[in-house]
């Protein structure tokens, strides 16, 4: 076995872009959890906002959140792989460009046509309106998932690129070399390697999603152009799952690139690094039947095969990611400050996440869960207290004043509140998906109420304590452009 | 049942990795300056932890796989001739072809939409999801259950339809003739 020891990176700052990036990303971040809010409150009947806002609230939230979790990923990627391979920052600024563009057209689709058939569209939803939104209001919503599908197509083709130019293919990009033949210790960085996995699943799930708005798109307008419906559902969550998944293995990487920084300790493309990452390279694109499991008709085979990948795909989370964090962690003398708490914390949400998805993978389990709150119960984990808990960490990372810095007790009450209201609010998810409440219901019948409510004060807390964490971000954004070292030397460590 | 099985396991799962994480957590403070050697323990136990995830989730899924809902390849549902239901989802209603079965014996019910995606889901007296299945136009998805206690069952729409999709609800009495 290769031996691998820490060699010290020295810190860059964001560039311009990257801030523009996070930046958007946290101000719509912000903006879709007072969304989220109002949908709980109104589901717990402190609010009355009518079932219309209700669904037009939710195809907001569901399609602003996947699209920030997605500008705030790439940031946190872009921003690290920069260090080994030439990236274009001009295509990175135009995918942020349509990004914007993108959700101009889906906010006016929803605000002023009343588009709200949820952020997945199901086919043949968008076209059968019932009279509640009008053919225009459809296709600006389409369209808008398309633009924004094209600005993240363009931008992982520059970095196909940018990778294939410094390491000659794919395969050696994934390490291929030191895993299938002889590991000389020079794989690439993890970084690089979850860069590529990112790369290659994404351009695939892009093409997909892209391939089924215009087909949806033409039947809009063409009706005798017909789509099989179970294909078009296929397609579209083959795409949605691959994007939103993709966001946590870009955001990763903000881990893999820190936690060593504080703990001076190595975390480096091994072997069973390398094969964790190429089997989930596979496994994230395979997986998406676990979406199709109540439907009887499609193929079983395929839907077997979703079960089995589910439990599979939890092994490289829990076994590589997961216990890598704990191991470097270990008896490091690590110095906890926001960004390296906030960064262990989000190991923790997405593997604590991963435990209700796979029993939800779990076809018998699914005939009696599927659609019920257990759904979002699990994703918000993964997503809230996973993938956004490490871009928070990356931006107290980024904005940190200086090596060593106190914090005040504001941010360490936000980061405790932050914890509870995320775990509280996923918990009443997950419980009311245990009792059977079924998702996306504008009303819930009253013996729902109790679990709404808990969750709606868990939300407000979780709100409250990310209203801390952005405005504290957007107060140093001077800092978060500079070039110095950030982390701080672990307690004890040779120099 | 199902959903307390999966509640609990969950909890405990959920619990355990919060543990792994409190347990370095607190014992993150001294450090150890060389490496290796822990490197080496911790892989050790890495090995440990996964073989017991394969051996522990290995045969829960394969076990799992066993008894699946779909169609004619579900064991263990009674014999005897189905009572067949015909269902079909319409925004933003169901028709039923009949609206009265018989307990402990078979009902087949096929499920299909006029329209767009709903789901059709049957929850029992206490309102717990007893069973599932989507309604897809173009698709007829079979679902077999077997009722084994008297009463009136609900039928909720389980997949997101539209504005009045959580009011998509419609009722099946379950009787003993
Ligand atoms: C304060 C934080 C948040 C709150 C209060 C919140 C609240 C909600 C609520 C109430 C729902 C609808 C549940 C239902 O089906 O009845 C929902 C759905 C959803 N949320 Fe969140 N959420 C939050 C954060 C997030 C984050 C961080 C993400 C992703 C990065 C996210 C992604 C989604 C998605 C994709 C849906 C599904 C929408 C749909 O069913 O069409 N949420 N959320
Ligand atoms: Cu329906
Ligand atoms: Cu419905």
């Amino acid at each position: 076995m290769a031996n691998y020891t820490y060699e010290h990176t020295p810190d860059r700052g964001a560039t311009a872009g990257v801030l523009a990036y996070l930046g958007t990303a946290c101000a719509v971040l912000l903006l879709m959890m007072l969304v989220g809010l109002l949908m709980r409150l109104e589901q717990a009947q402190i609010i009355d906002l009518g079932a219309n806002w209700f669904y037009e609230l939710m195809t907001l939230h569901g399609a602003g959140m996947v699209g920030i979790a997605g500008i705030a990923g790439a940031a946190v990627m872009w921003h690290f792989l920069r260090q080994y391979v030439e990236l274009s920052p001009a295509i990175f600024m135009a995918n942020l460009a349509l990004f914007l563009v993108g959700v101009a057209m889906i906010i006016g689709s929803i605000v002023f046509g009343h588009f709200h058939a949820a952020w997945t569209f199901l086919y043949p939803m968008p076209s059968k309106a019932m009279g509640m939104w009008s053919q225009e209001a459809a296709a600006l919503f389409m369209g808008g998932l398309l633009v924004i599908g094209v600005g993240f197509l363009l931008m992982h083709l520059d970095i196909a690129r940018a990778i294939i130019a410094r390491y000659g293919n794919f395969a050696r990009a994934l390490g291929w070399p030191q895993l299938f033949v002889h590991d000389d210790g020079k794989a690439p960085p993890p970084t690089v390697v979850a860069s590529t996995m990112v790369t290659i699943v994404n351009i695939v799930g892009l093409v997909v999603g892209a391939s089924i708005l215009t087909m949806m798109l033409v039947n809009l307008y063409l009706p005798e152009f017909t789509i099989d419906p179970m294909l078009a559902k296929g397609m579209i969550y083959f795409f949605g799952h691959v994007f939103i998944n993709a966001t946590i293995y870009m955001a990763v990487i903000a881990v893999y690139e820190i936690l060593p920084r504080y703990t001076q300790r190595p975390w480096k493309a091994n072997r069973v690094f390398l094969a964790s990452w190429s089997a989930s390279t596979l496994m994230v694109m395979f997986i998406f039947p676990h979406h199709l499991l109540m439907d009887f008709a499609f193929p079983q085979w395929m839907l077997i095969m979703g079960h089995i990948i589910g439990y599979l795909n939890t092994v490289p989370i829990l076994v590589v990611t997961g216990y890598g964090a704990l191991m470097i962690v270990f008896r490091s003398g690590i110095r906890w400050d926001m960004a390296s708490r906030l960064l262990f914390l989000s190991l923790f949400g997405w593997a604590a996440g991963a435990m209700p998805a796979f029993i939800d993978g779990t076809i018998t389990v699914n005939y009696v869960m599927h659609n019920t709150l257990w759904v979002p119960g699990h994703f918000h984990t993964y997503l809230l207290l996973g993938m956004v808990a490490m871009v928070f960490g990356f931006i107290y990372y980024l904005g940190k004043p200086a090596q060593h810095v106190r914090e005040s007790w504001l941010d360490r009450a936000a980061f405790w509140g932050f914890t509870s209201g995320a775990l509280g609010f996923t918990l009443s998810f997950l419980y009311a998906g245990k009792e059977s409440v079924a998702r996306r219901y504008a009303v819930h019948l009253p013996e729902w109420l109790p679990y709404d409510r808990a969750g709606s004060l868990f939300a407000a807390l979780v709100v409250a304590s990310s209203l801390i964490f952005v405005l504290r971000f957007f107060s140093r954004l001077g800092a978060a452009g500079r070039d110095y070292a950030r982390a701080p030397l672990a307690q004890g460590a040779a120099a | 049942m199902m959903q307390e099985i999966a509640w609990q396991l969950s909890l405990v799962l959920m619990t355990l990795v919060a543990l792994g994480f409190g347990f370095v957590a607190i014992n993150s403070g001294v450090r150890v300056e060389d490496y290796t050697p822990l490197q080496k323990r911790a892989y050790r136990i890495r090995s440990k932890l996964f073989w017991t995830l394969v051996a522990v989730l290995g045969p829960a899924m394969i076990y799992t796989l066993l008894d699946l809902p779909y169609g004619t390849s579900r064991a263990g549902h009674k014999a005897g001739p189905a009572q067949v239901v015909e269902a079909t989802g319409h925004q933003w209603r169901w028709e039923l072809s009949r609206d009265r079965v018989v307990r402990d014996q078979p009902v087949e019910f096929r499920v299909t939409s006029a329209d767009i995606n709903h789901g059709f889901g049957i929850y029992d007296a206490d309102m717990h999801l007893v069973a599932q299945t989507q309604a897809m136009p173009g698709y007829t998805n079979t679902l077999r259950h077997t009722f084994t206690a008297d009463g009136t069952y609900r039928i909720l729409c389980m997949e997101y339809c539209g504005i009045a999709h959580h009011n998509m609800m419609s009722e099946i009495k379950v009787g003993s003739l």
